[in-house]
């Protein structure tokens, strides 16, 4: 019997087991990002850059150089990272408590400086490693840690997007969001991904790909419901597509 | 080749002297009084080779610092106290991924927003940790203009040798005076290879034929985080027992020893050659590092029954590390200023005379 090796692990991810809750996105995105770096062949002078957050150890899965930054410090450790090794291919992996709301500031001005750099920012809406708390980006109404009656407007203000506000500054070359609810918008996650990176080595400077992605612990759904639930609010409030 | 002699503020010496060292980056946010070395940096970084980045804020100016140290790279950031204040997380963050870093602090007043008048209110900030956790920072403080180009070129080596964030300290007085000074030139190696450069190969630069490197300080584990604690702890001994640095003057028959640091130190030696004129026999012990502090030295001159008195330029910092050297065998007493006003040589000298006469 002819035997064909159809799907095996991504030579850029290691030998291990995530510690990623079920349905939680960070494997999925992880592997994309693995398979994206071994399609370009890449693996050899990708340094990635990760946050604070539940992924911060991305580094353990990943086999690769990396680099951790501080809490929201991604995008100045990047920028620092790929001005003195301008050949390396650069990414951050960031959250959304991480790149919104304490590295907001890296953000916008690492994208308006233009630096040559991609970031994958994963949009679930809450604060996943410290316990569901409010996030930037969490909706109104939704129930977290901090916002145990919903987020209101008068209290906490509105989702924040940060897509659509670095898509507006002229250091920005590719921003897309895209969402990993499923296998469909899985592919179109890792063509973005792709795109980041190649947009990258074609030198055209700063490109953000965020992605919904699913936190069915801290949402308090199955992550089957979450699947739902992403498509039916999150995505009102996050719309698909390319924003620049 | 050799020594070029030149005229140059504090804050221009500490610049080209980073340059002559090897740094081939710099961060840096403006923040008055130290604001020369940023200009300097962002003329000639460029023209060495090297990046320069003007950063959105402190924070991002020591995390891009902790980003090209990652790499490699010999880099430095710059600022005054407020400034370093918001630096003090990243500071933490390169003590525990051990990455060499240096950090010029020309100390401002505080607190708050204080003025731009020249203080050493900073020291416990420089010399405690600043930051969380269980660290240190190797700290230097140089008095001159010539002091401050020299022992920059030495923290780049320092801290690449120990692995560790090296602060310069110094002040407003010390960054903005000009003396004339001698210069590497032409960047001549006998005078800018301090230490010999070391190959960082944990450093993250793509992981071409070797395994992945990985530069963190997390350590989920709490064995883990016992062992990197551990292992700083045993680098921190290395260092307390090799590089203490001081100097003095007249130690030998002195009845009263003044102990400064930085600028501060010049206005002590001129009370102390006062004092000498007036038949009474000061010295001086000016520590240069102040983390590891030269606590043997201190030990050794405090055998014989001398009185001990420690001038700041901040309402008494330094003095505590000089209590816990001396740890109760002579007394000490102490005189300082701070907020902008900065002692005379007149006010120490008469302080020494009191205490000489009270006895």
């Amino acid at each position: 019997m002819n035997e064909r090796k159809v799907f095996g692990r991504s030579r850029s991810l290691r030998e291990a087991q995530t510690h990623y809750c079920p349905g939680c996105g960070h494997g999925v995105i992880h592997r994309l990002i693995a398979e994206v770096i071994d399609e370009l062949g890449i693996r050899e002078s990708v340094i990635g850059i990760t946050t604070i957050g539940c992924a911060v150890v991305a580094y353990d899965y990943w086999d690769f150089d990396c680099v951790e930054s501080p809490h929201g410090r991604g995008l100045a450790v990047a920028s620092a990272v790929k001005r003195v090794r301008p050949k390396n291919i650069v990414f951050t992996y960031q959250g959304d408590g991480d790149l919104a709301a304490i590295g907001a500031g890296e953000t916008i001005h690492a994208a308006n400086r233009g630096e040559d750099v991609t970031v994958v920012f994963v949009n679930n809406s809450v604060y996943g490693m410290t316990g569901g708390q409010m996030a930037p980006t969490t909706l109104i109404g939704q129930r977290t840690a901090t916002t145990p009656r919903g987020r209101s407007v008068q209290a906490e203000g509105y989702p924040l997007k940060i897509s659509e506000l670095i898509a507006q500054l002229d250091g920005a070359s590719y921003v897309e969001r895209c969402s990993c609810d499923c296998p469909k918008g899985i592919l179109k996650t890792k063509a973005a991904i792709k795109a980041g990176f190649l947009n990258q080595i074609e030198g055209k400077g700063f490109s953000l790909i965020e992605i919904l992605s699913a936190c069915p612990t801290y949402w308090n759904l199955s992550p089957l419901e979450s699947m739902e639930w992403m498509k039916n609010s999150l995505m009102k409030e996050f719309p698909l597509g390319r924003l620049k | 080749m050799g020594r070029e002699k030149v005229l140059m503020p504090g804050n221009e010496a500490i610049a080209q002297a980073a340059l002559d060292a090897g740094c081939r980056f710099y961060a840096g946010y403006p923040i008055t009084p130290q604001n020369e070395i940023i200009a300097y940096m962002a003329l000639h970084m460029p023209l060495a080779g090297g990046v320069f980045i003007q950063s959105e804020s402190e924070l991002a100016a020591i995390n891009m610092v902790l980003g090209a140290s990652a790499c490699g790279v010999r880099a430095m950031t710059s600022s005054s106290s407020p400034g370093i204040s918001l630096m003090q997380e990243g500071i933490s963050y390169l003590a525990g991924a051990q990455l060499p870093a240096v950090i010029v602090n020309i100390m401002r007043a505080g607190p708050g927003l204080g003025n731009i008048w020249p203080a050493q209110s900073d020291y416990f900030q420089a010399v405690k940790g600043g930051g969380h956790g269980d660290y240190h920072c190797m700290v230097i403080a140089p008095s001159t203009v010539q002091e401050a180009y020299d022992w920059t070129i030495k923290a780049f080596g320092l801290a690449d040798k120990y692995r560790l964030p090296v602060i310069i300290l110094g002040d407003g007085m010390l960054g903005q005076m000009m003396e004339p000074l001698f210069v590497a030139h032409d960047g001549d190696k006998r005078i800018t290879n301090h230490e010999p450069r070391i190959t960082k190969s944990w450093a993250a630069t793509g992981c071409k034929g070797r395994p992945a490197n990985v530069v963190k300080s997390f350590r989920l584990q709490m064995g883990d985080l016992e062992q990197l604690n551990e292992e700083l702890q045993e680098k921190y001994s290395r260092i307390k027992a090799k590089e203490q640095i001081a100097q003095g003057l007249f130690l030998d028959d002195a009845d009263i020893i003044l102990v400064a640091y930085g600028t501060m130190a010049r206005m002590a030696k001129d009370a102390v050659n006062a004092l000498r004129d007036q038949g009474l026999k000061a010295g001086l012990l000016r520590p240069i590092s102040l983390w590891p502090f030269p606590v043997d030295i201190l030990k050794q001159i405090t055998k014989k029954p001398i009185k001990i008195l420690v001038v700041e330029m901040s309402y008494g910092q330094m003095v505590e590390d000089v209590k816990l050297a001396v740890n109760g065998r002579v007394e000490v007493d102490f005189l300082g200023r701070s907020g902008g006003g900065i002692l005379s040589p007149e006010e120490i000298t008469a302080k020494a005379k009191g205490l000489l006469e009270n006895e």
